[in-house]
């Protein structure tokens, strides 16, 4: 399969293979008018199998989404044709409406304004609580 | 501080010095009767609490300040579908702190963060209490003279008691404290708590289903109430129920100098002729909360 080589944009490597469509979903790719490729099971040495996404325009992404979703992606960006950036996104400190609170007795269960706001505070077990109630979401695994 | 949402929002000197004060006040309350003349708290309680809101309300009024508020949802523009954001808002126009009670957990967090003026968490439904905390604290220091090198039993409703988690993680950060869990398998106290708590500050404790046993070992008892409605079925409760009463036979098992807490109110779990014996601290309890809510109010106003 032969996917041409981006000369402005961004491509997010070392996926967990079958996680990309819910990343193609999260960060709105469909709303673009420039192509975006998405791979999946790609064989790789370091993974077995992974997918790839490749974005052909320079957007705004958020890190925290793509940290959360699926810590560990590479992510490179690529500026006239040449790799200007590469780094590996980490599981990030809080999360701003990307984890709904489930808990009923949380004031974000009836103040529709309020932004939902998670924050890690177990890295090891990838726990997230929510800012108000400190209900648990669990990080994804 | 600006506002006092979590008794984790206070380091460890902060709570001293607000002790301190607290007995500086009992010492002296003359001192004390003009220091927020002119002031006013506001006490915005969406849901009914007797002893809280009185308790912060004489504080205000011992410290020359002024009180306006309301004591139920029901009587505030929240009936008519308001949010807490709008409703602080505009109470910070009219008073220069508010002490909030709210059956939502967060809502005083939120009410932080959109209000002018310091905000006191005075009970986010199951959530955080931390005045409750800090009575707790002033009393420990005034029945024993010290924080440290106490054993502390718990016991009763391990699992739901916010009191109870609040003062594990407030004691938790003095040296020589040990706990001793007294609680039915079914009230234990959440994992997360001993591990996140107790384990990870090298706080040493016990676990217990036996109130009798327990109690030689303690400084301070510091009992809770086992709720029918948390039990799956009733036999397991009628079983259970009996064994986490206070009574005076139980207290001849307990050492001259431990004192008996409870955050009130309480209904069955301490036997009313407990209330003579001189280790009975829970009123005392009571009464310390108004010195040490004049102490935070003070505090978060920037009075000296």
């Amino acid at each position: 399969m032969i996917i041409d080589a981006i000369s402005n944009g961004i491509v997010l490597d070392h996926i967990t293979a079958g996680r990309s469509m819910e990343l193609y979903q999260i960060l709105k790719l469909h709303k673009l008018k420039c192509s975006v490729a998405v791979l999946t099971n790609v064989p790789s040495r370091k993974m077995g199998r992974k997918d790839i996404i490749k974005i052909g325009e320079l957007i705004d992404l958020d890190l925290n989404v793509l940290g959360y979703i699926d810590p560990g992606i590479t992510v490179s960006i690529v500026r006239d044709g040449k790799l200007d950036r590469k780094f590996t996104v980490e599981l990030p400190e809080r999360v701003v409406n990307v984890i709904k609170c489930k808990n009923p007795r949380c004031i974000t269960s009836t103040e529709q304004e309020i932004p939902h706001i998670f924050k890690l505070t177990d890295k090891e077990e990838r726990v997230y609580r929510c800012m108000y109630c400190e209900s648990r979401a669990k990080g994804r695994d | 501080m600006d506002s006092l949402i979590d008794i984790r929002d206070l380091s460890t000197q902060e709570i001293d010095e607000l002790l301190a004060v607290a007995m500086d006040i009992i010492a002296d309350p003359a001192k004390y009767s003009q220091k927020c003349r002119g002031k006013k708290l506001a006490t915005l309680f969406f849901e009914p609490s007797t002893r809280t809101r009185l308790s912060f309300e004489a504080a205000m009024y011992e410290l020359g300040g002024n009180v306006l508020g309301f004591s139920e949802a029901q009587s505030s523009s929240s009936a008519k579908g308001e949010s807490v954001s709008d409703t602080v808002k505009v109470v910070g126009f009219y008073a220069d702190i508010i002490a909030m009670r709210h059956p939502k957990e967060g809502a005083p967090l939120v009410a932080s963060m959109k209000a002018g003026v310091p905000i006191i968490n005075a009970g986010d439904g199951g959530h955080n209490h931390p005045t409750q905390t800090l009575t707790d604290l002033l009393t420990i220091w005034r029945e024993h003279g010290r924080l440290n090198d106490l054993t502390i039993g718990l016991c009763g409703d391990l699992k739901f008691g916010r009191t109870v988690h609040s003062l594990i993680a407030a004691m938790s950060r003095y040296a020589g404290i040990k706990f001793v869990l007294i609680s039915p398998d079914e009230l234990r106290l959440p994992g997360y708590i001993r591990k996140d708590v107790m384990e990870k500050n090298g706080v040493p404790y016990e676990e217990t289903m036996d109130l009798t046993e327990a109690l030689p070992k303690l400084d301070v008892l510091y009992m809770t109430r086992v709720q029918k409605e948390r039990f799956f079925n009733e036999a397991d409760y009628i079983r259970l129920k009996d064994s986490y009463i206070l009574t005076p036979e139980k207290m001849l098992e307990a050492k001259d100098g431990m004192c008996v807490m409870h955050p009130l109110p309480r209904v069955n779990e301490i036997a009313v002729a407990v209330d003579d014996d001189p280790r009975a601290a829970y009123f005392r309890q009571a009464l310390n909360g108004k010195y040490v809510r004049m102490a935070l109010i003070m505090k978060l106003l920037g009075v000296k």
